[in-house]
């Protein structure tokens, strides 16, 4: 597998929107029922992960946290290690040790995740520095939510990604709740976005659940990330349609504020528009989610068939 | 051989270990302002000021880590560290693992501790056993400058995260060093003194106070031998074993608080492989599951005395 690079075509935006989709639906199904280890999914994220990442260059690194399916996906991961990886199978991008919460992708340029909310943002910074110091071409972009901006170390990072003019993307894809609190109670700004001002950073917000429109601001970001070399500040506005962490039965999301979030839902919305500028038929829209669901059905079958990692795993990779 | 200060000896060791490799750089708070000759050889890039913020220092120390830099990160204070705890532990210690083996993290984490300056508890904490306890990390506590430079180019050498603990008691200690490339393997103790008696086991400042115990104790007709750990993670079971099956006597002496301390671990190993050795229970001299006070004289009774130890190992012999 290798990194997957978008061209033009909305309609492969679309695809991979519902290959997402169709993944983590089935993961959720596969949760709720036979024993597999939840995940926390990011249903109704899937615009804010296709659109910034269709917006990336080979070159380019990726971090992102425990919602992390969409973000490895849209970077081209095989659903069948994804799948594997999150069932603790040995053929799992991580050989099973990470199960869903910290999976990353070296080969696809997926470094470092970290479920520790916040660490990811640090850790970016390093690699921007990295980025900065060998003299490689790479943007770092690193995805967290909402959540994240809590914490000090999100302050912390930016400050010194600003200081040091680090190439940093920082996405903060805003889905209204913290684990499960929602952001309401945690902050009295509508939004992260006006905390880069104060230190000295570029940043823009963008409607997240208009992958045609993410992918436009990303661009223009990564654009001045690289010519400026200094970071930059994106909030992608969303909705978590899910729970936090499947199963969860989301008794504690307000109805009829939930109601309102999936009549916004991204893929129907982008499949109305490509069908009203004549780009798509409800026939090819309908053999996009036939494959997108044959795909996650094949996936699921090769992660259940990869055996668990042999017992000699549980302590190799301790130490280079 | 060159008598120089422990200061002195970690500045050789990054100077050189800066010029042999390019990826090496030093961060911290500070790290520019005082280290002149550091900023003059090798540039701001490379010695680089930061922001006080002990998280992110450690943060960005384990993200270059893992892509390709080779970074020393000066934290100052080792009760400093707690702000850095998930960086260091979280990341630097757990992603190597957690990734399937994809990266490894090559960093240096330096902090000072110890009674010295009667700085008090959230300056001085001997808190090296919570890295001890932490999987994917290595510790090191130097106690003499040879070491100091020695075990600091291993170190950076090293292709994982290293905590190297500056004792402040021997930050101006003078010593000697060898001349030209000096190093001190990570995991390797060292026998400071032979003898047939008693095994005193410690590192940093009190194996000093060791050898003093182990010179009067001579004078009164016991041969103590005198073990330097320098290295805490991975701990030299080989060196402590052959000392305490040759003498069947143990006492572990160290500043850090005694509770689930390095002297622990050390008691309970003797214990599992070294039992019908004994010919005395292994005891511990340690700081006090106290706070570290700033008030001079007891900040200095917090650290274990060469007379508790002859006192002890007197009893031992008895």
């Amino acid at each position: 597998m290798s990194v997957k690079l978008y061209d033009e075509r909305p309609e492969e935006l679309l695809q991979m929107m519902h290959l997402i989709r169709a993944y983590e639906e089935r993961a959720a199904a596969l949760q709720a029922g036979s024993g597999v280890p939840g995940t926390c999914t990011s249903v109704g994220q899937e615009a804010c992960a296709v659109g910034v990442i269709a917006a990336l260059g080979a070159d380019d690194l990726i971090l992102t946290n425990h919602r992390s399916a969409g973000h490895l996906l849209a970077r081209g991961a095989d659903p069948g290690r994804l799948l594997a990886e999150v069932m603790g199978r040995r053929d799992g991008y991580c050989k099973g040790k990470s199960g869903s919460l910290h999976i990353c992708a070296r080969e696809l340029g997926v470094v470092l995740t970290s479920t520790i909310v916040g660490g990811e943002l640090g850790l970016a910074c390093g690699v921007g520095l990295s980025q900065k110091m060998l003299h490689r071409a790479g943007v770092v972009v690193c995805f967290f939510g909402d959540g994240a901006a809590c914490e000090g170390r999100f302050h912390e990072s930016l400050n010194l990604a600003a200081v040091w003019g680090l190439p940093v993307l920082f996405v903060c894809e805003n889905n209204e709740w913290q684990a499960f609190v929602h952001r309401r109670e945690t902050t009295l700004a509508d939004g992260v976005v006006s905390w880069a001002a104060p230190f000295g950073m570029d940043s823009a917000t963008v409607d997240g659940n208009d992958v045609e429109a993410v992918r436009a601001v990303a661009m223009e970001a990564l654009d001045a990330v690289r010519s400026s070399g200094k970071p930059f500040l994106l909030e992608v506005r969303t909705y978590r349609l899910r729970g936090h962490f499947e199963p969860d039965d989301q008794a504690y999301v307000d109805a009829q504020e939930l109601a309102r979030a999936w009549s916004c839902d991204p893929l129907p919305r982008f499949e109305a528009r490509l069908r009203d500028c004549g780009r798509l038929d409800d026939d090819a829209i309908a053999g996009m989610k036939a494959a997108a669901k044959s795909r996650v059905e094949a996936a699921v079958a090769y992660a259940v068939d990869s055996p668990y990692p042999g017992m000699d795993e549980l302590v190799t990779d301790v130490y280079a | 051989m060159a008598q120089i200060t422990v200061q002195e000896a970690i500045d050789q060791a990054l100077a050189e270990e800066m010029t042999r490799d390019p990826r090496v750089l030093l961060m911290g708070e500070g790290v520019a302002t005082k280290r002149h000759a550091l900023v003059e050889a090798f540039g701001g890039e490379r010695v680089r000021n930061t922001p006080l913020a002990e998280g992110i220092i450690a943060g960005t120390a384990a993200g270059a880590a893992a892509t390709g830099l080779r970074p020393v990160a000066d934290l100052l204070f080792a009760p400093f560290l707690c702000y850095a705890m998930d960086e260091l532990v979280n990341s630097a210690g757990k992603l190597r693992y957690l990734s399937g083996g994809q990266f490894s993290f090559p960093l240096v984490a330096i902090a000072m501790t110890g009674a010295g300056w009667c700085v008090g508890a959230q300056h001085n904490h001997n808190i090296e056993a919570w890295f001890v306890h932490s999987p994917g990390l290595k510790v090191v506590m130097p106690g003499c400058v040879a070491d100091f430079k020695g075990l600091l180019k291993a170190a950076i050498r090293d292709d994982n995260p290293v905590l190297f603990f500056v004792d402040i008691g021997l930050v101006f200690a003078a010593g000697d060093v060898p001349e030209g490339e000096y190093l001190v393997p990570i995991g390797e103790a060292a026998v400071r003194r032979s003898g047939q008696d008693i095994s005193l086991i410690s590192y940093a400042k009190t194996v000093a106070v060791c050898e003093d115990a182990a010179r009067t104790l001579a004078e009164q007709g016991i041969s103590a031998e005198v073990i330097d750990l320098r290295t805490l993670k991975p701990l030299d079971e080989a060196s402590i074993l052959a000392s305490v099956r040759k003498t069947g006597r143990a006492v572990i002496v160290h500043e850090a608080s005694r509770t689930c301390g390095v002297g622990a671990e050390i008691a309970a190993i003797v214990a599992e492989k070294a039992f019908t050795a004994l010919k005395a229970p292994v005891l511990r001299l340690s700081g006090p599951d106290a706070p570290a006070p700033a008030s001079f004289p007891l900040e200095q009774a917090f650290v274990p005395q060469a007379a508790a130890v002859v006192d002890t190992a007197r009893r031992l012999c008895a």
